[in-house]
């Protein structure tokens, strides 16, 4: 595997405060988060209990619900935070370079 | 206190879920978990719906495999069912003799399927769903071409009926009632899943009472009461469940519809309490109304509050009923308690799909059902679902705009 790239994502703006928006990136799916504290964050895109879009929830502060069975995550770790959800979400990082996203991914 | 432990009847999502929060909750004495089932407690929404379309066996979705209960300091007796409980004396026994002491008891049996009563040789071919074994039987018996008599309008059957037409099974559902889905779904909904299951070439027959069902050969001859005879190669009855009471009623526990739960979930014993589709209980947003839910959430999120109540808590479970369930493509969601004679008004959200938002007398929000597109719906519905959590009242003629953020309301 060759070294993590950064990646645009979209302006900073296009993610509105306490939302999240999809990310495909190859064949790969990505959730990119803005929280009620103005922070960009990325996960995977896919819930980890069934396969269904996180960046289909609802973002509530800074813990993303999965719409499909509810349950929820801690959006700057990823860590499972209520059932059904019992594994983690892979995290990569953000940063913002003007006025653009970027999150890095292994390649 | 904690020298007799906490002891868990039916280790199914409720019982399973109960005894990881009994353990989160700073319970520290001993946690036993006893199930009839051998396998660890696994989640049944997915028997109905990708186990049937697999190809192949598909593990369980397991809610804790042995290692997390092992770790979380919980005994699991598999595959040996609790057959008596002494209350006096504070003793569960199990089919094998062993007799386990508890400080508190939580009955989360779970339901068993209505059986079908039909006449006829082949009344004891017909297949029926809840566990794993189930599923894998059906499984087998779905074969492209295979003709498959379903009967049942409800949940159960309509998802396997899409999953018998998705392996490319010749599908016949059969419904008794008038119409699809009796229970708690507007008429409006069930027009339309009638319709996606057509479009996917199954044969629905409404008002279609079974009256024999006969063995012919390898096939079962199934007979209406119109006369009419089906052929089938496999024959599945989805036509509700049973409250699993019998541990409750053996020992003078009082039912109603189920074993009978206060709103704490604690039974007519103080030390034994209830949860999951085996009991009844007052909702309080609901006015006090004695209810019983067969719904995965209802079983999860009673489990977790049964434990809460079994510390001690006096919290009643007041969380809003609600239901899934995926057909083709498509999800259908119900949350809160729809009334017959609540008005129900229409936001169609086009290509994401409907909302129908259920009013009371009193102009609030009672309930809220949808259908669309899976991952389409899943977030206005969930939108809506908090303003029927707060039975919030806003104007209909603004409901049924889309162009109104669903948002404006929640925030209020
Ligand atoms: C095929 C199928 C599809 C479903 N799909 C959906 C869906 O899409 N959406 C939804 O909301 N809900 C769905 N449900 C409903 C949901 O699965 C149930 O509401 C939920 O499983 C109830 O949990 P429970 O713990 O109360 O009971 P169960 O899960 O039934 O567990 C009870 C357990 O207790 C055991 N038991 C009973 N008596 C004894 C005894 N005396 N000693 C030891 N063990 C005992 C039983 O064998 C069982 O293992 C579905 C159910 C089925 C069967
Ligand atoms: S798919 Fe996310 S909670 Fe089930």
């Amino acid at each position: 595997m060759s070294d993590p790239i950064w990646v645009e994502v979209c302006d900073a703006e296009d993610i509105e405060e306490e939302d999240v928006v999809r990310f495909d990136y190859g064949d790969r799916t990505f959730a990119v988060y803005r929280t009620d504290k103005g922070d960009y964050y990325a996960t995977d895109g896919y819930c980890t209990h069934e396969k269904f879009h996180l960046s289909n929830g609802l973002v509530m502060g800074s813990v993303i619900e999965c719409p499909k069975h509810n349950g929820r995550f801690d959006i700057p770790t990823g860590a499972a935070k209520r059932a059904p959800v019992c594994v983690d979400l892979t995290t990569y990082p953000v940063k913002l370079d003007a006025d653009k996203v970027y999150i890095r991914i292994p390649s | 206190m904690n020298a007799q432990g906490m002891v868990i009847v039916g280790a199914g999502e409720a019982g399973a879920r109960a005894a990881l929060t009994l353990r989160s909750l700073g319970w520290t004495g001993a946690i036993t978990l006893v199930g009839d089932e051998s396998r660890p407690p696994y989640e049944r929404p997915p028997l109905s719906k990708r186990h049937l379309v697999a190809e192949e066996e598909l593990p369980p979705s397991v809610i804790a495999d042995d290692r997390t209960l092992r770790d979380s300091g919980i005994e699991r007796i598999g595959g040996e069912a609790a057959v008596r409980i002494d209350r006096e004396n504070h003793l569960v026994e199990l089919a094998g003799g062993r007799k386990l002491p508890y400080e508190r008891l939580l009955l989360a049996t779970g339901a068993r399927p209505r059986q079908l009563s039909a006449e006829g040789t082949g009344a004891g071919e017909l297949l029926y769903l809840r566990r794993f074994e189930d599923a894998e039987r059906l499984r087998g018996r779905l074969r492209p071409r295979a003709r498959a008599v379903i009967i049942g309008g409800g949940f159960i059957g309509l998802e396997t009926a899409a999953s018998a037409a998705a392996r490319g099974c010749a599908v016949t559902l059969l419904e008794a009632a008038p119409r699809l889905l009796t229970r708690g779904v507007p008429q409006a909904i069930a027009e339309r899943v009638e319709r996606l299951h057509r479009q996917a070439g199954v044969e629905v027959r409404l008002g279609a009472a079974v009256a024999a069902i006969d063995r012919a050969g390898d096939a079962l001859a199934i007979r209406l009461a119109d006369g009419t005879e089906l052929a089938a190669d496999v024959a599945l009855a989805g036509i509700g469940a049973v409250p699993e009471t019998a541990l409750a009623a053996s020992c003078g526990l009082e039912l109603d519809n189920g074993v009978k739960a206060d709103a704490r979930l604690a039974t007519s014993d103080p030390d034994i309490y209830a949860a999951g589709d085996c009991c009844s209980f007052p909702h309080p947003l609901y006015g006090g109304r004695r209810i019983r839910l067969e719904a995965w959430r209802n079983a999860k999120d009673q489990g977790a509050h049964a434990a809460a109540a079994m510390l001690g808590s006096d919290e009643p479970y007041a969380v809003l009923p609600w239901f899934w369930s995926d057909q083709y493509d498509q999800t259908l969601l119900v949350a809160g308690l729809a009334e017959p004679s609540d008005t129900v008004v229409l936001r169609d959200l086009g290509e994401a799909g409907r909302l129908y938002f259920h009013l009371g007398a009193d102009g609030r929000l009672s309930a809220v059902s949808g259908m669309g597109p899976s991952e389409a719906i899943a977030k206005p519905f969930r939108q809506a679902e908090l303003l029927a959590e707060k039975r919030a009242a806003p104007p209909a003629e603004q409901l049924a705009d889309p162009r109104i953020k669903l948002k404006t309301w929640l925030s209020e």
